[in-house]
């Protein structure tokens, strides 16, 4: 599904993205995982296009999007969700939702013209939306402001968001930071949902290694912008220099 | 020959006004990344002072530049801690609309208290050029470059080596990080506002004498300022002097080229110029991405 | 009685500058600061175009397209800056066509201003203030239509998310140069339409109507109408152009009376931002129409 090759970022000196190579395949949940400072937010801002690389491919199903837009990028497949949350605050959690559906007739000759057809539309997005929302159990917040969730409700729509515009690949980075125990587990189990019953392609980034060690089917880790070891969960745990490089750091 | 050397010499004069004020934008955003606009209203307010307490007191024109001068700090002092303290934390826009506002307000101010017409802070009669290197200067413009020339400096040492002045430096760099090794976040703030007030002051009290005073001195200056601090790259105190000069000097040798009804025109064009090919200006500033990421 | 129809008149003019400006900065967060500038070049268009025996018709849609085009031209520089820098670039463009406008004397007759801008013509003459009342009127409801259609749809929900958080927006696929170069323009339309009618009524016109004061003054309205809010934006015109007309009452220059107005407006704002920053009217909140 993803296809990352040879990717390299220089912050004038320090090499935050090294030649790095990985694949994910699709229907899979893959980990990034690594010590702080080890490139991976800047990795998933390079997948996503808000970064540009110096050098290196992506690809996207086979195809090299690496020049394309972060906008174009999101409308290839490539949803993701954000270290600090960016929801739009002083929006309603439907609104948050009905943006990132397709299909929403948002250009502007929509609204000077809008046909019943558009409008039967709308309502489908709506129903559509709610579907994803009673998967988060926030269908009864629909009409509150995003800003006034709980921060936990608030990461749950992030993620909601992420699935509603029906992405070939959901990128989250970390999931299960800043949030309470149950949620933790909530958010791990409707990630293997979505991977068993929809078949849906997941990359997160997280430092909590139980939620890592716990539904990961593939794990990369970083050190210092390059992957230093690719495998089970089983397997990255016993790599030496996995374990040199979190030098006894353990969640 | 004479010609150029002439407009040179403009230029290097006029810049080193702009690079006093430059000074004031480039502080404020140092620390807030914030555009004070109403910085330029504070300068025409020193010329101001300098005249009622010079010409309408009638008393030294020392005092009335010291009068000035602290006067300014105080507006300074209290436009951060009444208009702009308050929204330390809004969204960028707020701010800013204030910042317009307290530009349109001291305008008006000055409109109301003083009349629109043109003063000067000067008795004496036209002065007459020394020649020097080709072109004609007067006494009263030597002792602006000098004077600005002395007050840079100064800045210059008060940052390097005085416990505020590398206060100042830290917040600018990183206020998080400033305020855990226990510097002081709102006394370092208001002190940068109360010296580029000061410098702005001396600014105007010098403009006021060379030339003249007006209501609306402070709009060509605000931009003009402005623009300085961003070609020297916003943020960067040596760059907003280079930027003052660099302005000065192109837009006096710009109208023998153009008509000069587009003077003030030209440091508009060349900021839009600078904000769209360069916004990190020539010397690098401290605008994280003033484009899009 | 002129002069009621005359303030409803201004009104109307305002109307239509403030709600043009609230779809640029309420709802897609744009800090337009060059707002005057389409105003102007509306105007200036309209009037030119008219005293070259153009139909006053064909005239007002031009000064739509000019003024249109022009947000388009400085759009697309100016789009990809911050906030501060964004707000800055626009001020700029906004006073460098004033100076145009000043200096460009062959065309624009300079700071003398362009007098005996003939009146405005659709069908019938608009020459009572009545006429041109109703002529006004109908134009800035129309514009409020139009913009609340705008706002009030998907594509209003891509401006507002663009306002929220730009770079989720972007994350959520909105292209969204595209959008605020939309709303700008649109924006900038109608700023110029306001210009014409401005030039027609007045029958004179000069540069310094058009200054960055000017710009401030609609902020002011929009701001303390409420950013994000079409009734907001009319109310916040209704108060600010009827708060000074009491000092025309009073005996003092008028040169003090302007200064007077401006230091109102200024307080105004700086009071607003530090008291209520979201202004009089809040933002209409969008209710899912759910079917259980």
């Amino acid at each position: 599904m993803l296809e990352i090759k040879g990717l390299h970022k220089d912050f004038g000196g320090i090499k935050a993205v090294n030649e790095c190579h990985f694949t994910v395949e699709k229907g899979k949940i893959v980990a990034l995982i690594g010590p702080n400072g080890a490139g991976k937010t800047t990795l998933f801002n390079l997948i996503s296009g808000f970064m540009v690389p110096d050098k290196g491919t992506i690809k996207l199903m086979g195809e090299d999007i690496t020049s394309l837009l972060p906008y174009q990028r999101a409308v290839k497949g490539i949803a993701r969700t954000f270290q600090l949350i960016r929801l739009f605050p002083k929006m309603t959690v439907m609104e948050n939702m009905l943006l990132a559906m397709k299909d929403s007739h948002e250009e502007l000759h929509h609204a000077l013209w809008r046909t019943r057809k558009i409008k039967e539309e709308e309502i489908k997005n709506v129903e559509k939306a709610m579907d994803v929302l009673k998967l988060v159990h926030l269908e009864g917040k629909v009409d509150e402001l995003a800003e006034n969730l709980s921060y936990g409700q608030q990461k749950l729509l992030e993620i909601a968001r992420a699935l509603a515009s029906d992405p070939k690949i959901v990128m989250l980075d970390e999931p299960a930071a800043g949030v309470n125990p149950t949620m933790i587990k909530k958010i791990g189990e409707l990630l293997v949902k979505l991977k068993k019953e929809k078949g849906m392609t997941i990359l997160f980034i997280e430092h909590d290694m139980e939620f890592v060690m716990n539904i990961a089917d593939k794990v990369v880790v970083l050190d210092y912008g390059k992957e230093i070891a690719i495998g089970t969960p089983q397997q990255v745990k016993k790599n030496k220099q996995v374990i040199d490089a979190y030098l006894g750091v353990t969640t | 020959m004479g010609v150029t050397a002439q407009l040179i010499a403009n230029g290097i004069i006029a810049g080193s006004i702009y690079a006093l004020v430059a000074l004031g934008y480039t502080m404020v955003y140092g620390v807030l990344k914030f555009i004070n606009f109403a910085h330029g209203e504070v300068y025409m307010l020193g010329a101001y002072i300098a005249w009622v307490v010079s010409i309408g007191l009638g008393l030294n024109i020392i005092v009335g530049t010291i009068v000035a001068i602290l006067g300014c700090a105080v507006i300074g002092f209290l436009m951060e801690k009444i208009a702009y303290k308050p929204l330390r934390y809004s969204s960028r826009l707020i701010p800013l609309i204030t910042a317009i506002a307290l530009s349109l307000f001291f305008q008006s101010l000055a409109l109301l208290l003083f009349g629109a017409e043109v003063r000067t802070l000067r008795q004496s009669s036209v002065e007459s050029g020394m020649q020097i290197l080709g072109a004609s200067v007067t006494p009263t413009q030597i002792m602006i470059l000098g004077v600005s020339i002395v007050l840079m400096v100064g800045l210059h040492v008060f940052l390097k080596y005085t416990k505020m002045g590398k206060a100042m430096r830290a917040v600018a760099d990183n206020m998080q990080v400033a305020s855990v090794i226990g510097i002081n976040i709102d006394r370092t703030i208001s002190a940068v506002f109360i010296i580029g007030s000061m410098l702005a002051a001396v600014g105007g009290v010098l403009v006021g004498y060379e030339q003249n005073l007006n209501p609306t001195m402070g709009v060509s200056m605000s931009i003009k300022g402005f623009t300085a601090a961003v070609v020297g790259g916003i943020g960067n105190i040596y760059g907003a002097v280079i930027g003052g000069f660099a302005i000065g000097l192109i837009e006096n040798i710009g109208i023998w080229f153009i008509p000069s009804g587009y003077k003030d025109a030209i440091a508009f064009f060349i900021l839009v110029l600078m904000l769209v090919l360069r916004p990190q200006g020539f010397f690098g500033g401290k605008t994280e991405e003033a484009t899009r990421g | 009685m002129g002069y009621i129809e005359h303030l409803l008149i201004i009104i109307c003019i305002y109307i239509i500058l403030a709600v043009s400006l609230n779809l640029i900065m309420g709802f897609t967060g744009l800090l337009n600061l060059g707002h005057a500038a389409f105003f102007g070049i509306g105007a200036y268009t309209s009037a030119l175009l008219t005293l070259a025996g153009v139909p006053f018709g064909i005239a007002f849609i031009a000064s739509f397209v000019v003024a249109g085009m022009f947000g388009f031209l400085i759009g697309l520089p100016c789009l990809r800056l911050r906030g501060d820098y964004l707000a800055i670039a626009t001020l700029g463009f906004g006073e460098i066509i004033r100076a145009v406008l000043k200096n460009w004397i062959s065309l624009t007759r300079g700071p003398l201003g362009i007098p005996g801008i003939p009146k405005a013509s659709f069908f019938i003459t608009f020459d009572t203030s009545v006429k041109f009342l109703v002529f006004a009127a109908v134009i800035a409801v129309v514009t409020i239509g139009i913009v609340s259609r705008l706002v009030h749809s998907p594509f209003g929900r891509v401006l507002k998310s663009i306002r929220e958080d730009e770079i989720a927006a972007q994350a959520l696929g909105k292209n969204v140069m595209k959008y605020k170069m939309i709303a700008l323009v649109i924006g900038a339309a109608f700023a110029g339409i306001a210009g014409s009618m401005y030039a027609h009524y007045i029958t004179f016109i000069d540069p310094s109507s058009f200054t960055l004061v000017e710009t401030i003054l609609i902020v002011s309205m929009v701001v303390l109408g409420g950013l994000g809010s079409l009734l907001g934006s009319v109310i916040g015109v209704i108060i600010l152009v009827l708060l000074p007309e009491p000092l025309r009452f009073v005996q003092l220059p008028s040169a003090i009376v302007a200064a007077i107005r401006q230091m109102l407006y200024a307080i105004i704002l700086i009071v607003l931002m530090i008291v209520r920053p979201q202004g009089m009217v809040g933002e209409k909140r969008y209710k899912a129409r759910v079917e259980e």
